[in-house]
């Protein structure tokens, strides 16, 4: 019944079955493809969580708050406790953002525009201070995170974890999907398009822009989680710092806001994009990312998800 | 007069804005179904009125009561909740979604069940009550079009049908038929005013047209600077000293009230 009703809807039939090509796909390809591709997919899931917002008309130049909190919170379950399961990380990194989440927007939420992303990025600068100084959070080294187990079984290669990555994936961009079809999820596009109209019919734009921050931070705390258990370790500067931030507000544009896929299409090719540019030009790899992200917002406003969209198979498929 | 019996009940209601005078001891009461309209030069404080009643903008001082119940100072979502709505001087709706969608938002929300909400926007019984909406607001050959693009007169049908759909017992319409062409304004009201007597509403409108003023209403509350000169029934009201002097001989074209740029400040 449920199953009917989920694979009634495009995205989410396609979601699924491209997660799946993938899952097989990274049986077969060499070491740093499969790497490049988690840190990709990682990230896809951060951009997810800043797509909500951004449907809502608003940008968080702070969202590596998140992504930090959720990768710290692994290390330091870890540290403290020795728990290295990838479910109980997984669930740890997810509700410690989504806490934060919770607290910081009762005051986000009352700011919209540029105050709200100086604001968020502010935050993020807080945690940021907090970490390089404090020798008990691993100052500007940070620490080691060690190999992820799953239900108490050491898988010895990366693949397993690359599996958990995708399914993940799959669930929170069905989950999302479902949402943004939802009537809670139109209410996205209606704060953006009018808040006043909103107030009017009965609802606290207040109270929707909070539960949209919270589903955002958690998606991200979830991905800075799982980028953590990826990389083997967590430090300041790679998870926390305003760069990371930039950098998901990057990969947001690169991908589009058109659909829940576009977030792991632009991430993952962000990530080789960079991995060759720095092949190429390891002094100038910037200059080759920013020509890049020019090149997007001139000829590509809605980002690479609309090339997608230009394929002739989903045409026809809208039309039908 | 019999309290008991009035949908809304407002007593020495006043607000000022750093020296100017908006709203001077405004007393009145309407009943339930009762259709009054509400005329008043540019700037004579119609506006301020209607965002008060449903709570954009405090009183300095004064009461209003809903069906016996104070709430001077509510939240306009409160205000929507208990059962007063209102549309816009200059329509107010989500200008990149769907005609459907914005009814469909319109309706999810007015259900107010958080479970509800859960549900896709276009389930298949929020879309067939969103068809019925439709159709009495003759906007069903809209359906698929993006509310930015539609002309003026129909985007205020959009905006009145989102005030309604929460079946509210008080309806204020804010310059209903402001930007709507001559030929248009009657038809417009038509079906406004036909779909609501169905419902028993009692709507309170602001007009600048007083050919309207006179077909629809029960009840004419003329402004002055604030206060309100006349109120009485259209045949006394349009005829009054005072109503002539400081209300029709100041009469603007109604064309040119949607124009100026002042408007959006307070919605
Ligand atoms: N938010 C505000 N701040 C300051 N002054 C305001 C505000 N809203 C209204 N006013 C003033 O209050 C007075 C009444 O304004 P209001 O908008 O109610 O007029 P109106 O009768 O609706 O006129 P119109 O026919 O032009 O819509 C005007 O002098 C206006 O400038
Ligand atoms: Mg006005």
């Amino acid at each position: 019944m449920i199953i009917k009703a989920l694979s009634a809807d495009r995205t989410i039939s396609w979601v699924v079955a491209s997660f799946a090509i993938l899952a097989i796909v990274g049986l077969m390809v060499p070491n740093w493809v499969l790497n490049g591709t988690m840190f990709g997919l990682a990230r896809g899931l951060a951009v997810l969580g800043l797509l909500v917002l951004w449907r809502t008309g608003l940008v968080s130049f702070g969202h590596a708050l998140y992504f930090g909190l959720g990768a710290y919170a692994v290390a330091l379950l870890e540290k403290y406790t020795g728990v290295s399961d990838v479910f109980v990380r997984l669930a740890v990194a997810l509700a410690t953002a989504a806490a934060v989440g919770f607290m910081l927007g009762f005051v986000l939420r009352n700011h919209r525009g540029i105050f709200f992303a100086m604001l968020s990025l502010a935050f993020s600068m807080v945690l940021y201070g907090v970490l390089i100084k404090s020798e008990a959070l691993g100052s500007t080294d940070g620490f080691s995170v060690s190999q992820t187990t799953i239900l108490g079984w050491q898988p010895e290669t990366k693949y397993p974890l690359f599996l958990t990555i995708i399914l993940t994936g799959v669930v929170a961009a069905v989950g999302m999907q479902i949402y943004f079809r939802s009537a809670l999820g139109h209410l996205t596009t209606a704060v953006r398009d009018n808040e006043i109209r909103v107030e009017y019919l009965g609802y606290s734009v207040a109270q929707a822009i909070h539960i949209k921050y919270v589903l955002s931070a958690a998606l991200t705390g979830a991905a800075g989680g799982l980028f953590a258990m990826a990389l083997g370790q967590v430090d300041p500067d790679s998870m926390v710092n305003w760069t990371v931030s930039g950098e998901l507000v990057f990969i947001s544009i690169l991908s589009g806001p058109g659909s829940v896929a576009a977030p792991f299409i632009g991430a993952v090719a962000f990530e080789f994009l960079r991995t060759f540019a720095f092949e190429l030009a390891p002094h100038a790899w910037q200059l080759i990312v920013g020509g890049t992200l020019l090149g997007i917002i001139l000829f590509l406003p809605r980002g690479l998800w609309s090339l997608i969209e230009r394929l002739p198979m989903r045409q026809e498929r809208d039309r039908e | 007069m019999n309290n008991a019996h009035s949908v809304l009940r407002i007593r020495d209601l006043n607000k000022s804005f750093a020296g100017i005078v908006a709203a001077k001891n405004i007393n009145t009461d309407i009943k339930p179904g009762e259709v009054v309209g509400i005329i008043g030069a540019n700037g004579a404080g119609k506006t301020v009125f209607v965002n008060m009643i449903t709570g954009y903008l405090k009183p300095t001082s004064g009461l209003i009561e809903f069906e016996g119940r104070n709430i001077t100072g509510i939240e306009p979502r409160n205000a929507t909740h208990i059962g007063v709505s209102r549309s816009f001087q200059i329509s107010q709706v989500f200008m990149s979604m769907t005609v459907m969608n914005n009814l469909l938002v319109a309706i999810s929300l007015a259900n107010r069940d958080s479970c509800s909400l859960l549900r896709p926007l276009n389930s298949p019984r929020r879309v067939r009550e969103c068809e019925r909406v439709m159709e009495c607001y003759q906007l069903l050959k809209y359906r698929d079009q993006v509310a930015g693009t539609l002309a003026q007169g129909v985007r205020k049908l959009l905006d009145i049908a989102m005030a309604v759909v929460s079946k509210p017992r008080l309806l204020l319409l804010d310059e209903p038929t402001s930007g709507v062409s001559i030929d248009e304004k009657f038809d417009l009201m038509d079906i406004v005013v036909n779909a609501l007597k169905e419902q028993g509403t009692a709507v309170l409108f602001v007009e600048h047209d007083m050919d309207i003023v006179q077909r629809y209403v029960d009840r004419i509350m003329a402004f002055y600077q604030g206060e309100i000169i006349c109120d009485a029934p259209p045949e006394l009201a349009l005829r009054d000293a005072k109503v002539i002097e400081y209300v029709l001989g100041f009469r603007h074209g109604t064309e040119q009230v949607d124009d100026r740029p002042k408007e959006p400040r307070h919605a």
